[in-house]
């Protein structure tokens, strides 16, 4: 099996803010997060796909392909959006890094036909970010 | 998680340290063979970067594995402050008996935040320096890998 990883950027704004909670308990568990404007990021999406290297062109998957699906799933949904407001698949869910990658896991993996998704991480910053994998086939170093 | 899918948190942190990588057990000449300019008696330092991976249910109210502010304070307190900008060798209990190499540090750091509270804590990768990392992962009671 071989593993094949693109990587896109994308801006975007949030805010975390749960309508059910008050706002002390609001601003107490998401701090400058809640804060009502929101604030924004420059997001680093890799998307890794597991396969074996077609025989006749080498390829896990065309990279081609592999860019039109992200720039269809993931660009023309988020990039320079506001994730609270315009992507209907976080409606009512907080836009954290967990939900997103969860969310972008759930829009890639029916597209690709060839190999298989394999992990999803999403940077919101160099230094915070989450990945979303199939139970039973994570982790580096894992089974 | 949701359904069948693994969500894990990945946190980085860094902090500056000094080391000299130098064991009693061998002589001065096998200790110079072995680890070459890291064995220099006054040591030199590294600015490493330690990245922290858990994992855990999304809370559906806060959209989160665990709170970040939760997360840096453990951290902090149980990594940082005593390890940032110290001597390993001199000021790090553990490293009194164990050579300070960036293997003995992941399991130190990874012994170190395995109790965090809110979420299963799943390895801990450390960068030494751009062209070298390390991960530890916790053992099981057999000693193999969890």
């Amino acid at each position: 099996m071989v593993l094949l990883t693109r990587k896109i950027e994308f801006s975007a704004s949030h805010l975390y803010h749960n309508p059910n909670l008050s706002a002390e308990e609001n601003r107490r568990i998401f701090g400058k997060c809640n804060n009502p404007h929101g604030h924004g990021h420059n997001y680093t999406l890799e998307v890794t796909v597991a396969g074996e290297p077609d025989p006749v062109t080498g390829m896990v998957l065309d990279l081609k392909e592999l860019k039109e699906i992200l720039e269809r799933e993931v660009m023309q949904r988020m990039d320079h959006r506001h994730l609270n407001y315009e992507v209907p698949e976080l409606a009512g869910q907080i836009p954290t890094c967990e939900n997103i990658a969860r969310i972008i896991w759930k829009l890639l993996e029916p597209k690709i036909k060839q190999g298989r998704l394999h992990r999803v991480r999403l940077y919101e910053s160099p230094d915070l970010f989450a990945d979303c994998y199939r139970n039973g086939a994570n982790g580096a170093g894992k089974g | 998680m949701s359904g069948d899918l693994k969500i894990e948190l990945g946190r980085r942190y860094r902090f500056a340290a000094s080391h000299r990588l130098h064991t009693p057990q061998l002589s001065e000449e096998e200790n110079c063979r072995v680890f070459g300019k890291c064995n220099n008696p006054h040591g030199h330092g590294h600015n490493y970067i330690v990245e922290v991976s858990l994992s855990g249910e999304v809370d559906p109210a806060t959209g989160m594995i665990a709170n970040l502010a939760d997360l840096d304070t453990f951290v902090e307190q149980q990594v940082l402050e005593e390890l940032d900008h110290k001597s390993l060798n001199e000021d790090v209990a553990a490293f009194r008996e164990k050579v300070p190499t960036t293997e003995n540090l992941c399991i130190e750091i990874f012994r170190r935040l395995k109790h965090f509270p809110h979420a299963k804590l799943e390895r801990i990768r450390i960068q030494e320096t751009g062209n070298n990392s390390f991960e530890y992962a916790g053992e099981d009671q057999e000693g193999n890998r969890s």
